[in-house]
């Protein structure tokens, strides 16, 4: 598959979770496992450019696609806006939840780039954050989507 | 005394952006899962299926047998070793592995160590146990009939469920009161077991070298260096080759105070393979088997006179502590503080008895931002003074304002015996009323109820109590509840501080920086703040209890305050005069009178690493350490209003606004109190509407996965509003109190009451958490029964 711009090859059981894969094998640790039901999303890695809960997706479902993890947001030594609204308006605390959270919100921008504070709620909406209470999440995507738009 | 100012400035560099984030952003941080180390093995728990059974026997061969798999222990394995049992922060006794019967679903039975994770739960489902079934004990009501089953028959000539009695106040005093009042109202009042989860589940990873003996262990701790101690009294390993490290931790919540049999499984793995070993529990583990919170039956009495004067308060309380008595609290605080019961009012007597029992449940108690047992506290007051409010004919808010102890009571001394240091209640208040519009409020909903639409407002006064404590009286198993702190000022003038409490998302890093940054006048930026080893930080108890800042923080303080009086000596021999010639002005030392002669504490630092003499006396280096005992907890308080619609026909509750005043005192970032305050409504509406760990008659746990166990998402909570008044600490370096928990403490009651409001038009008093459609429902049609 390709993982953050870049080819990887691997042999591997095919039962291996596509959250495992990237963290075990790939050492790609900014993606956790928060839950084993799918609820709080801080595995959301994108698959084809699709946020997806990589802790329900098989790692041998990947294969021959691509994959985006938080560590690929950042482009020529540059935050994205979405990592940089995140620091500005204090979007995270323990940093648990923040890549899923981000690797969502990004999608969100990229297909609609001035959302709503609804929008903004319902596209996380699959994702549980335990310290923030979501307001300054939300703060975070209008930083982005402004800075952007800005741009 | 308070003051409601700009807070831009308040201390060091107010609104600082967070040190901690260019990494966490990046996918950069270190959690427990994220440790590698050659060779690593991982481990997984087999757990019991049954509350209440006798283990007949368990056949591990098939196990054994597989591949990959390089070690099955079970209880027996481990009582050879005596490790079979572990001590409790209460002075109770929990099993590590289950020897001779299990005592709650999900208590843990044997372990397997493999070379991966999928390897190790293969193994699980080849351990063949063979259980003997008993009966469980689920009710707590019910747990000290004399007929009940023993849960702990493991403690010697136990013929009963109960665990311990508890008592505060003066009982005649109030009976006197309760006598001669107008008006006493009584309601039970349920605050149901919820649990923290932390979206990082526990883990850790245990490393022992064979070779120097050193035992070196990642875990999931707020504690780190309590854990070390007792793990050397545990495991009888020398503590000084024991390294505690708490890398970051993906929130904490107090579900990683207590030691869990994991941590000891890891440990004994190690030290039998010779291997490193990793585990990692998944959520149903978290959920079912480590520290829950709360599980307080508390039935609440208020006194008070025609008009409105309360005279007392008195409560009884059954305490559910689950099969071991795990409770993280101070040795002398079985019950934790839950003696600030008598709230924010100035009563004439309060009295309160407790009794504490075991029931096949996992055990815990003090968890989930609780500081100790005063968010049930906080709720039983709350909740009894608005059913008093609905008695009278009263709004709530007019029945607190004319009980409020008033800023001259202060230090105040309450009749269960806390010393509250500062507070100025009434500002507060009305400061909350001012941002939430409380008269506009009122008058829509009167035209709403015209309708037929049910909207409620909820108000709640809470006084907090944090910063576990002086040492005269506060320990946990024997240490102290002090805390240490180094700061060593490098030749460049930059600086490292150490300390020995953990951050599990609270911005220590930053914040610490601040207050070193304020009081020595370097830079934050120049300023490293080190935590979670123990190996590399001075001992101290750690983070839970809101106690960062009321202990650490006011350790933080002195000890820069220590390395500035050394710096002013070595300034003074640098300008040729006397130190008392010398006035401080923020990172310099200047000649009084003489502006254009000072020297920084840049050039101090350097001199005091370089050549030539130092002032007669006075070794090198700029240096200090500090181990601070706090003469008297923090009292914040804060004043909060919810205001929430209910859908007539389907009973879903939606709150629509929350507004949150908080007094903690000097405010060292506001930014990062906020976001503390949102998280902590957050978890006062889960817990209101939605969170409860709740069982069966069998004793199956049914909040056991996020699938049952529901939190909060965006969808579920509003935009919060916030605001503030500032009342410092008198006792405290920088007038600073605590209130990472203040939110979780002070929400569920405002939430609560007014989901009650809004029920009025039913006749509805009073209705237990969770308020779930369901519950509301049954509540509308007058079907309301407490939880189990």
């Amino acid at each position: 598959m390709i993982v953050n711009g870049e080819e990887v090859t691997r042999e591997i059981e095919g039962r291996l979770l596509l959250v495992h894969f990237l963290r075990e094998e790939l050492g790609l640790t900014g993606t956790h496992w928060g839950c084993d039901t799918s609820n709080c999303g801080t595995c959301v890695v994108w698959l084809d450019g699709e946020p997806v809960k990589s802790c329900t997706v098989l790692a041998a479902m990947a294969g021959g696609h691509e994959v985006r993890t938080v560590e690929g947001l950042e482009r020529n030594g540059e935050l994205d806006p979405v990592q940089q609204g995140f620091i500005a308006c204090h979007g995270l605390q323990c940093g648990f939840c923040t890549p899923g959270m981000m690797m969502t919100a990004r999608a969100l921008l990229d297909r609609d780039p001035d959302p709503s504070e609804a929008d903004i709620r319902e596209a996380i909406s699959g994702q549980i954050c335990r310290c923030t209470g979501y307001a300054t999440i939300v703060r975070s995507v209008q930083w982005a989507a402004a800075t952007e738009a800005a741009k | 005394m308070t003051t409601i100012e700009n807070d831009q400035k308040p201390v060091g560099h107010g609104r600082m952006l967070r040190k901690e984030d260019p990494r966490f952003v990046r996918g950069r941080g270190r959690y427990c899962d994220d440790v590698q180390l050659n060779g690593m093995l991982h481990l997984a728990i087999l757990r019991s299926p049954v509350a209440h059974a006798r283990i007949v026997s368990i056949d591990t061969t098939a196990a054994e047998a597989m591949p990959k798999v390089k070690a099955v222990v079970t209880g027996a394995a481990l009582a050879e070793q005596g490790l079979a049992w572990m001590p409790t922060l209460s002075n109770d006794v929990q099993a590590v592995l289950a020897t001779d019967k299990v005592r709650f679903q999900g208590q843990e039975v044997a372990f397997v160590v493999a070379e991966d994770r999928y390897a190790a739960r293969d193994a699980l489902e080849l351990i063949d146990v063979e259980y003997d079934i008993l009966e469980p004990v689920v009710d707590v009501r019910t747990a000290l009939a004399p007929d009940a089953p023993v849960i702990r028959t493991d403690l010697e000539g136990k013929t009963n469920n109960h665990c311990f009695d508890w008592e505060t106040g003066d009982q005649k005093a109030t009976e006197d009161v309760f006598k001669r009042a107008d008006v006493v109202v009584t309601e039970d009042i349920v605050y149901p077991r919820v649990h923290p989860a932390p979206m990082e589940t526990c883990g850790a990873v245990a490393d022992y070298d064979r070779i120097d003996g050193k035992l070196t262990l990642w875990s999931t701790t707020q504690a780190p260096h309590a854990h070390r101690t007792l793990y050397a009294l545990v495991a009888g390993l020398p503590e000084h080759k024991i390294r505690v490290i708490s890398p970051d931790i993906g929130g904490g919540f107090g579900n990683k105070v207590p030691i869990y049999p994991g941590y000891v499984c890891a440990i004994v793995a190690s030290i039998v393979t010779g291997k490193p070993v990793k585990w990692m529990e998944d959520r149903s583990e978290n959920l079912i088997s480590t520290g829950f919170a709360r599980d307080y039956i508390m039935r609440g009495e208020i006194a008070a006179t025609r008009e409105g004067k309360i005279l007392a308060i008195r409560t009884n309380v059954l305490a559910d502590h689950g099969a071991f008595n795990g409770t993280a609290a101070p040795v002398k605080y079985p019950a934790g503080f839950f003696g600030v019961f008598t709230g924010s009012y100035d009563l004439e007597a309060a009295y309160c008895s407790m009794t504490a029992v075991y029931t096949n449940k996992a055990p815990g108690g003090v968890a989930y931002a609780c500081s100790f047992r005063i968010t049930e506290a906080v709720y039983l007051v709350e909740r009894i003074v608005d059913c008093l409010a609905y008695d009278l004919g009263m709004d709530p808010v007019e029945l607190r304002l004319k009980n409020l102890l008033k800023p001259e009571q202060f230090p105040y001394t309450s009749k269960t015996g806390w010393v509250y240091d500062s507070g100025d209640y009434e500002p507060t208040l009305r400061e909350a009323m001012r941002i939430a519009g409380y008269e506009e409020l009122r008058r829509e909903q009167a035209l709403k109820r015209e309708r037929g639409e049910l909207m409620g407002i909820g108000v709640s006064f809470f006084t907090e109590a944090v910063g576990a404590g002086p040492r005269k009286d506060m320990d946990i198993l024997g240490l102290g509840m002090a805390d240490g702190c180094e700061l060593r000022v490098h030749p460049t003038g930059k600086a490292v501080v150490r300390l020995s409490v953990q951050t599990q998302g609270q911005g220590h890093e930053t914040t610490f920086a601040q207050i070193v940054a304020e009081e020595i006048g370097i830079p934050p930026a120049d300023i490293d703040v080190v935590h979670g080893d123990t190996d590399n930080t001075p001992f101290g108890l750690g983070t839970y209890g809101s106690r960062s800042t009321p202990v650490s923080g006011a350790a933080a303080a002195l000890v820069a305050r220590k390395v500035r009086d050394k710096a002013r000596i070595i300034a003074s021999g640098m300008l040729e005069v006397s130190v008392a010639d010398l006035d401080w002005v923020k990172g310099a030392f200047q000649v009084k009178g003489d502006p254009g002669k000072s020297v920084t504490i840049q050039d101090i630092a350097m001199r005091a690493h370089g050549a030539g003499d130092l002032p007669e006396g006075l070794e090198g280096g700029l240096e200090a350490q500090i181990c601070y005992n706090p003469s008297n907890l923090t009292y914040p308080h804060g004043a909060y209003i919810c205001v929430v619609d209910i859908d007539p026909g389907t009973a879903v509750v939606k709150v629509r606004r929350f507004v949150a005043v908080d007094d903690c005192g000097t405010r060292i970032n506001p930014m990062i109190i906020e976001g503390q305050v949102h998280g902590g409504l957050t978890d006062g509406v889960g817990m209101a509407l939605m969170e409860m760990i709740g069982f069966d008659e069998d004793g199956n746990c049914l909040g056991g996965s996020l699938m049952d166990y529901l939190i909060p998402t965006a969808l579920e909570v509003p935009d919060w509003e916030t605001g503030f008044t500032v009342t410092p600490s008198p006792h405290h370096p920088i007038g600073a109190k605590g209130v990472g928990e203040s939110a979780t403490v002070g929400s569920p009651p405002a939430v609560v009451n007014a989901v009650v409001d809004a029920l009025k038009p039913f006749g509805i008093r009073h209705a237990d958490m969770p308020l779930t459609p369901s519950r509301v429902w049954e509540t509308m049609q007058g079907n309301h029964t407490p939880p189990i």
